[in-house]
Order: structure tokens, then C-alpha cells, then sequence
């Protein structure tokens, strides 16, 4: 309950709250003119994409709100809490920022952030997101296939799997010092799927620079899968032969499989994945195979055991 | 009037406060839900809410008892009923929360649920056997039931507070700090129960 406390300041003293943003939207609007000046593409969470090409096929279900997208998150480096990401994320520092793409490449190479965001067109995509617990979204991204980045470091025959590791730096990340998970995060998925052309990497969404609390200043997101397989605040992406152990994997292997493609026949052990609750609706909805994207991805799995192979 | 045996007024004052006190968390709740302050996620909100409240309120339940023997003051235990009662009643909060805004009489989903969940299949028995208690915490059901017979019926709250914090345990996907620190204090209140109990074979 709001607890009402009495006003240490005159009421005159206080600036009028048009003058107040006003004066806010200036300085914002000087640095960001003079931070344009100094790196062209040099942006922080919260400003807008210049050249976004538009999400080409829409999609039927309505938008999530920008402001569930953002403060509705797991984001466990900040906290458990769905709330605590949107609270703490604060403290991570977004620049400087380099990504290693290394491992079984011809080409390894350490990339920067600012490199990154002009290395391929910027789209938007309008994606389904369906997280594990039941829940889902619809969240305009803004990025490149990933496949844009792993073609230009060559992968080599060996390539089999793509793993992405997350920061790992609890000064940063205050939800490191409790041993929620082991830290780094880490992900990965099937080179064929990382080559995919829904496999996004991922910058901004809502025509924005990505906020902290969605996996600032680079992540991926893979639609087809439950939320968690779509790694944010990545460090390094390594190229490799085996299947790399995840970090939910390592929690609790009978729960969290290498796959986790969403899939509303195969419970998880604690809860159904038959339905789920978009954010902002009432009735539960039929959750789909693949997410609503067997059609594009549903060849990659033909004649695996998908009970199996969860 | 010590603060051993307060006098009837006292004791009428210190109802009136704990019941207001007790409501708090519903209007903290309804407040929050009629400024639209529930986040993101307000079924989710709701169903944590009244969840954490129901263990809450039933620890405190479990609490008069040693408090009353360790302190040697007679007027806990005449909250005794007033605070079971506010666990059934944040309890079917908790439920009717799953049945109509969670589920929406999805009748298929909640078998599917108590039988395939495991932390449903404790937490649905462990309401349902609050029922009884709430039923039988009347004056007159007591005398009817004989007071042995309405102890034994009682203390199935043991069992339905083990339920209910194996229930949120098992609900958590992974950092586990709420629900260990309810089954700590449950730990702790039935330790103390158990050296009376030896305490009083002892003795016979």
C-alpha cells in the first residue's frame, strides 16, 4: 500500500513537471546529438533505430505491450523475480562490448558492438515468444539472421553446434552472487538451427535499442523454442563439435532438454504445456506446435523422437 | 491485568486489531489490482499473493501454541481460531484463483493437474482438508465432536502444513530461498512441539 509521506519541500519550490522533462528531453537531446557526432551508431538502451526495414508479414495475434515486454522478464543475472531484471539492470554496462565468435571457424574473430549493429541490414521481426512457464508474448524485435554473422567466420565441417555464453561479471549481474544457476549462462542449438533464417541476433525491439532487462546490447531469439534458449547479454559464441551442456540443462536435466523446441504434446514434468497465457488475455490459449512455426522449421527435427529429444 | 491474562476488553482490542491487521494483505491486493498495479502477470500476482499469505498465516497459526507455553500467557490461544480461520480464508482465495481466473473451470486441466503435478497433487489435498477444520472450529461443533475427537480432527493441520510447503517447494523452478525459509519455521515449530511431546512420555 502507498504510504502517504508528508512533503519535505515547499510545493512552490518544485519545478513545474512540463519545465522538469523538458529540460530532461534537452540534455537528452544534446547528448544524444553529440554522442551521434563522436560514434555514428554508438547507441544506448532506449534510443531509437534509424533504417529499420519493417516486419514484412504480420502476423494475427496483437503486440505486447512495451511496457510488459520490459518489466515481465527471467532474467536471472538480475534476480529471480520477474520484476528484479526490470529493477537491477541498471548496473550492466553496455559499452564497451565485444562478442568472440571463435572455436571451429576459419575466421575467428572478436567483434564490436558497434561493428555488430552495422554488420547486416536491420529488420523487424513481430515474434511469438513462449516461455517455458506457460506464458507468452508478441514482441516486435529488431536484428539480423545470425546466419549473417557465422557465414563471414567461415564454420568448418566440424561445426556441429553453436554455443552462446553470456557475461559473466556479478558486479554487473548482482543475480551471479547467488548460485541460482552456473554462471555464465550458456546455450546452444543444432548449427542447422542457428543457420535458420528465424534465428534472430538480436539488438533492439519496439523500434528501440534492446533495454538491459531484455538482454542488452546483443542476444538471440529463437521463436521456435521456449524462451530460455534465446541467450541474452552475449559474450562469446563458440562453433563446436559436441552438444554443449546448457545451464538449465545442468539444473535439471530430466526438465530442461537440448531442444526445448515448444511443443504443447510434451509436458514439462511440473506443468502442462498444452495451453498457455498470452500477456494481457484472460483465457488461456492453445499453445502450437513449434510455437506457430513448424512450417519453417518442423523439417529440421523429421524422424526424431520429439518425447525423446525435448 | 497482566500482560499473563489480559482482561476481556484487552483481549477485545487485540481481536479487532489482529483481524484489520490480518485483511491487510487483501486490501494491499485489491488496492493493487484497482490501480491496475499488478504487473505484467496479474493472475500470476493474485495466485503468488494469496499462496504466500495462506503458508504465512498458517505458520503464525502453528506459532500459538509454543509462544503460549514458552511465554506462559494464556491469551495467545484465544487467537487460535481467528488466525486458522484466515488461513481457510486466504487458502480459498488461493484456490478459487486457480479454479476461475487460472483454469476458468477447465475441468479437464485440473484433473490433468492433480493427478499429473506433483506440487497440485499435495496442494489440492492439503486445501481440501482445511474444509473440515474450518467447518468444525464452531463452539458448538467443538462440544459436539468432544474434545479428544475435535484435537485428533485438528491435528491434521500438521500434515496440511507440511502439504502446503512441499507444495510451494516443489512449485519453484529454481532459487528456492521462500520456500526453504517456510520449511525452516515449520521445521522449527514442530521441533518444539516434538520435545514436549518427549518431554511429557518422560515423565508418565
Amino acid at each position: 500500500m502507498a504510504i502517504h509521506k508528508i512533503p519535505s519541500i515547499q510545493s512552490s519550490e518544485i519545478t513545474p513537471r512540463e519545465l522538469f522533462y523538458n529540460r530532461r528531453q534537452f540534455i537528452q537531446l544534446t547528448a544524444g546529438a553529440s554522442l551521434t557526432a563522436l560514434f555514428p551508431q554508438a547507441l544506448l538502451a532506449g534510443e531509437k533505430f534509424a533504417n529499420v526495414k519493417k516486419a514484412a508479414g504480420k502476423l494475427p495475434d496483437e503486440l505486447t505491450p512495451f511496457k510488459d515486454v520490459t518489466s515481465y522478464n527471467n532474467f536471472y543475472e538480475f534476480g529471480t523475480g520477474k520484476e528484479d531484471p526490470a529493477k537491477n539492470a541498471g548496473s550492466l554496462k553496455t559499452r564497451p562490448w565485444t562478442v568472440s565468435v571463435e572455436g571451429e571457424v576459419l575466421k575467428p574473430k572478436l567483434f564490436d558492438i558497434d561493428e555488430l549493429l552495422k554488420l547486416a541490414p536491420l529488420e523487424e521481426r513481430v515474434y511469438r515468444l513462449r516461455c517455458v512457464e506457460a506464458w507468452s508474448m508478441v514482441i516486435p524485435w529488431i536484428g539480423f539472421p545470425l546466419a549473417e554473422l557465422l557465414k563471414r567466420v567461415e564454420p568448418t565441417g566440424n561445426a556441429k553446434f553453436v554455443e552462446f555464453i553470456s557475461l559473466h561479471d556479478p558486479e554487473q549481474m548482482p543475480g551471479q552472487k547467488s548460485a541460482s544457476l552456473n554462471w555464465p549462462y550458456r546455450e546452444g542449438l543444432r548449427i542447422d538451427e542457428a543457420m535458420n533464417p528465424l534465428t534472430l541476433l538480436t539488438l533492439g525491439l519496439y523500434g528501440e535499442v534492446l533495454p538491459n532487462q531484455n538482454g542488452a546490447p546483443i542476444r538471440v531469439v529463437v521463436p521456435w523454442k521456449y524462451g530460455f534458449k534465446s541467450a541474452k547479454s552475449i559474450v562469446k559464441i563458440r562453433l563446436v563439435e559436441k552438444q554443449p551442456v546448457s545451464s538449465w540443462m545442468a539444473a535439471g536435466p530430466n526438465e530442461y532438454g537440448f531442444y526445448s523446441n515448444v511443443n504443447p504434446a510434451v509436458d514439462h514434468p511440473r506443468w502442462s504445456q498444452a495451453k498457455e497465457r498470452r500477456i494481457g488475455e484472460f483465457l488461456k490459449r492453445p499453445t502450437l506446435p513449434f510455437n506457430g512455426y513448424a512450417e519453417q522449421v518442423a523439417q529440421l527435427y523429421a524422424g526424431m523422437d520429439l518425447t525423446k529429444n525435448f | 491485568m497482566s500482560i499473563k491474562t489480559l482482561d476481556n476488553k484487552a483481549l477485545a482490542w487485540l481481536k479487532i486489531t489482529v483481524f484489520l491487521l490480518a485483511l491487510f494483505p487483501l486490501c494491499k491486493l485489491g488496492l493493487s489490482a484497482y490501480f491496475d498495479d499488478l504487473g505484467a502477470n496479474p493472475i500470476e500476482k493474485i495466485t503468488r499473493t494469496t499462496g504466500y499469505w495462506t503458508l504465512s498465516f498458517l505458520l503464525i497459526t502453528l506459532t500459538i501454541t509454543p509462544m503460549r507455553r514458552l511465554s506462559g500467557w494464556s491469551w495467545p490461544a484465544r487467537l487460535r481460531r481467528m488466525l486458522g480461520l484466515f488461513v481457510f480464508f486466504y487458502g480459498s482465495l488461493h484456490f478459487l484463483t486457480y479454479l476461475v481466473l487460472d483454469q476458468f473451470f477447465d475441468w479437464t486441466s485440473i484433473v490433468n493437474d492433480i493427478v499429473k503435478r506433483p506440487y497440485i497433487t499435495v496442494g489440492f489435498p492439503a486445501f481440501i482438508l482445511l474444509i473440515p477444520l474450518a467447518i468444525t472450529s464452531t463452539n458448538r461443533m467443538m462440544k459436539r465432536l468432544g474434545g479428544k475427537r475435535w484435537r485428533t480432527l485438528h491435528s491434521l493441520i500438521y500434515l496440511i502444513a507440511v502439504g502446503g510447503v512441499v507444495h510451494y517447494w516443489w512449485l519453484v523452478k529454481k532459487d528456492i530461498t521462500n520456500p526453504l525459509a517456510f520449511a525452516l519455521l515449520l521445521a522449527v515449530l514442530l521441533g518444539i512441539r516434538l520435545i514436549y511431546w518427549l518431554r511429557g512420555l518422560l515423565k508418565h
